[in-house]
């Protein structure tokens, strides 16, 4: 099968990054224009966040399924090396990898429970200690990075022709039984939790992937999506309460944590002046928002919240930048094509011109270019009404 | 029926901290020091310590009802008893009530909350206060007691403590000059002015085993609880070793190119607020640099002025200003040291 074939069947079968970023994986199996040939291609089961544990099942259980889809991407990008990092506090997933991976080459890799290890800049930091530009792309330094579940699903998808229909989901907190699902695209959250046996008492929030970057359902009748790898019914015991926020005391404990070397507090400080300017000269959209900086935050600021706010509104503005230029490049293809068009129209005018008998040849202009003796005759009649509107200001 | 919940940001978890906890934990640090100082000299240093703290406490509340602030959030933040502690550590010990006060209240009302409280001061209130009352009052602020251990007979009781600080009169059990004297680094300063070597000026009996007597077990106090800031990262650790790493060095210098005229390294270090003000001081982290390198030029800059203010300077020690002056350079340091973005090429 040629590449491109073989992408476009990737693509129609709906195959997207798993880990919850969910961009099309077809597209980042297409190297051109970026590297000739990849030294490493990074499969990610270093799970999100604490609790899940989606990543983890799949590989215990389907580890032989994930490989088949290494081998398509494998064969797509052309890799030197195949890594594939998995926390290491999942001894059953690296053992059911490590057997599954037997003869093909690919290295099993543990790499350190240590949120946020799974974002895939620094899962391939940890791996191969090189860091993604931070205006470019990962493959730029020839690394390209998937998660092992979006390597499942290509080999559903293309060895079983089965498109992306279901996803597993880690349901977990405050419910009767925690499970992991294979949860059919489109399952409502409350189906989930009552397989799982139904809420125990005291859930105050109901998140849709983990505790550090999930989103807050409002209901339970959200359906399960490509991007929903956890439900976390979360208790009171296992929340933070909302606490009183203080004035920022640039501690910098934000600063120690921070996985992309950020200052958080000045981005703060910025984000929240509107200085929207200088929050991008401190390189604003390096965030991966992980949510580290508010996690340690002494004064309790919702710092993440901070950034997205400013992310959000410099967007916004950029958009309303484009519009604005969309209208003014409208507006000035209008003026040229109403000047296109009469000059058009005089043009025809013109060529009509030489049907009518030319009365100037026996004037005094006579034997001047036409443009010339044009001027000489408005000339009389401009002096008179320079005379005239003289007279009127005098 | 769908269950319906409430939605916020994320994260949902925090980490169990508060500013109140960080600046309880800085106490807890001062305890050894304070201790020391109180063995040392008496009385008169928890008697300052408790009106320091009454003090801020009501300026705190007067200020932060005055602004519309909630009271018992922001009191409960204990930064103003850290101010109060900081300043009256730096105190003599026989400091007259109004000038612990006048101190306290300018360390508060002007120099934190005129600038916006908490977080929004540029200089440290601390420092501010102690040196409005030593350009104000020098001489009450250089009457220092003759530490315990010199002379024995120099023990006041509680009683004659409060005595001589509420109402000014000392026991007349003692002569006059009896109780008080000038610090080691006051002697090493005259004493080299007139034309004296280091070395004679060491066999005064201010001088203990490495600098002042009794001050270099306080400093060892205010050593223990700064390294124990710095371990469980309530301190950031470039600070403390930039400035005393700094004044180590340049006191190095002079001391290698003439000793007879320069103190030594080891002097300097244990003399004076050195150790106290690299962990208790210069690590204010509202007036401080807030970036990795910025914290250790930050901290080097304190160390050399110290060393500068205290070798040839008007004043015998220089911590206070030292600090105040790095303060307007905080700002600057930061935004010439940010730190490599992730992803961002090496330079």
């Amino acid at each position: 099968m040629h590449p491109s074939d073989l992408r476009n069947a990737i693509r129609n079968a709906g195959v997207v990054g798993l880990g919850g970023a969910v961009f099309p994986s077809a597209v980042k199996m297409n190297l051109s224009g970026h590297c000739e040939r990849l030294d490493h291609l990074i499969l990610n089961g270093a799970e999100c966040e604490p609790w899940m544990t989606c990543d983890d099942l799949i590989m215990r259980e389907r580890a032989e399924e994930i490989v088949a889809g290494i081998h398509i991407l494998a064969h797509l990008l052309n890799p030197q090396e195949v890594l594939i990092g998995i926390e290491d506090d999942k001894p059953e997933a690296i053992a059911a990898m490590r057997a599954a991976c037997a003869g093909t080459g690919y290295a099993v890799r543990p790499v350190p429970t240590r949120y946020p290890s799974g974002g895939a800049k620094q899962l391939t930091k940890l791996l191969t200690n090189k860091e993604a530009p931070f205006k470019g792309r990962s493959t730029d330094i020839g690394v390209q990075c998937f998660n092992v579940a979006t390597a499942y699903t290509l080999h559903r998808a293309v060895n079983c022709g089965e498109p992306v229909i279901s996803r597993i989901v880690t349901v977990t907190g405050h419910v009767a039984r925690p499970q992991n699902i294979d949860a059919l695209l489109g399952t409502a959250f409350a189906d989930l939790i009552a397989q799982c046996g139904g809420y125990l008492d005291g859930v105050e929030r109901l998140i849709m992937g983990g505790p550090m970057m999930g989103f807050a359902m409002h209901t339970d009748a959200m359906p399960v999506t490509k991007a929903t790898n956890c439900i976390l019914a979360a208790g009171l015991g296992e929340l933070t309460p909302e606490l009183p926020v203080m004035p920022c005391t640039r501690c910098g404990d934000c600063v120690d944590v921070c996985p992309a070397n950020l200052l958080p507090q000045q981005l703060y400080w910025h984000a929240r002046a509107k200085e929207f300017d200088k929050a991008q000269d401190y390189h604003l959209f390096s965030c991966i928002e992980c949510g580290c900086c508010s996690y340690v935050c002494p004064s309790h600021i919702p710092l993440v919240q901070y950034y997205r706010y400013a992310k959000n509104e410099i967007w916004a503005q950029e958009k309303e930048k484009q519009r604005a230029e969309l209208a003014r490049q409208r507006h000035q293809a209008r003026m040229e094509r109403l000047e296109r068009e009469k000059q058009e129209r005089e043009a025809k005018l013109r060529q009509k011109a030489p049907a009518r008998p030319e009365p100037a040849i026996a004037g005094p202009e006579a034997g001047k270019p036409p443009i010339e003796a044009a001027i000489a005759r408005a000339r009389p009649r401009s002096e008179t009404a320079v005379a005239e509107s003289g007279e009127r200001n005098g | 029926m769908a269950m319906r919940f409430k939605t916020v940001t994320s994260p949902f978890v925090l980490l169990d901290t508060s500013v109140g906890l960080v600046m309880r934990r800085v106490l807890y640090a001062m305890l050894p020091g304070i201790a020391a100082l109180a063995w040392f000299f008496g009385w008169g240093v928890l008697v300052n310590l408790v009106i320091a703290t009454i003090m801020a406490l009501a300026a705190e509340a007067a200020l932060l009802a005055a602004r519309g602030k909630p009271l018992a959030l922001y009191l409960g933040d204990y930064s103003a008893v850290v101010t109060a502690w900081l300043l009256a550590v730096s105190l003599p010990p026989l400091a007259p009530w109004w000038l612990t006060t006048l101190g306290i209240l300018f360390a508060i009302v002007v120099a934190k909350h005129l600038y916006g409280g908490l977080g929004y001061n540029p200089f440290n209130p601390a420092m501010v206060g102690y040196v409005v009352l030593l350009v104000s009052f020098p001489r009450e602020m250089s009457t220092w007691l003759i530490p315990h251990g010199i002379d024995q007979a120099h023990a006041m009781t509680l009683l004659e403590t409060l005595q001589a600080i509420f109402s000014g009169v000392l026991p007349a059990r003692f002569a006059p000059d009896a109780l008080t004297g000038a610090t080691s680094l006051d002697i090493l300063r005259t004493k080299l002015g007139l034309g004296l070597t280091v070395t004679e000026v060491r066999n005064s009996p201010v001088f203990g085993i490495v600098a002042g007597h009794g001050w270099e077990w306080a400093a060892l106090g205010f050593l223990v609880g700064g390294l124990w800031l710095v371990y469980i990262r309530a301190a950031a650790w470039q600070i403390p070793s930039g400035m005393l790493g700094g004044l180590a060095v340049i006191a190095t210098v002079f001391y290698l190119i003439d000793p007879q005229h320069y103190a030594p390294p080891w002097f300097h270090l244990w003399s004076g607020a050195a150790i106290y003000g690299a962990f208790f001081i210069a690590t204010d982290p509202v007036t401080a640099s807030a970036t990795p390198r910025g914290r250790l030029i930050y901290g080097v800059g304190i160390g050399i002025l110290v060393y500068i203010i205290r070798a040839f300077g008007g004043y015998p020690d220089g911590v206070a200003f030292a600090v105040l002056l790095m303060n307007i350079a905080a700002p600057t340091i930061d935004l010439y040291t940010r730190p490599r973005v992730f992803g961002e090429r090496r330079a």
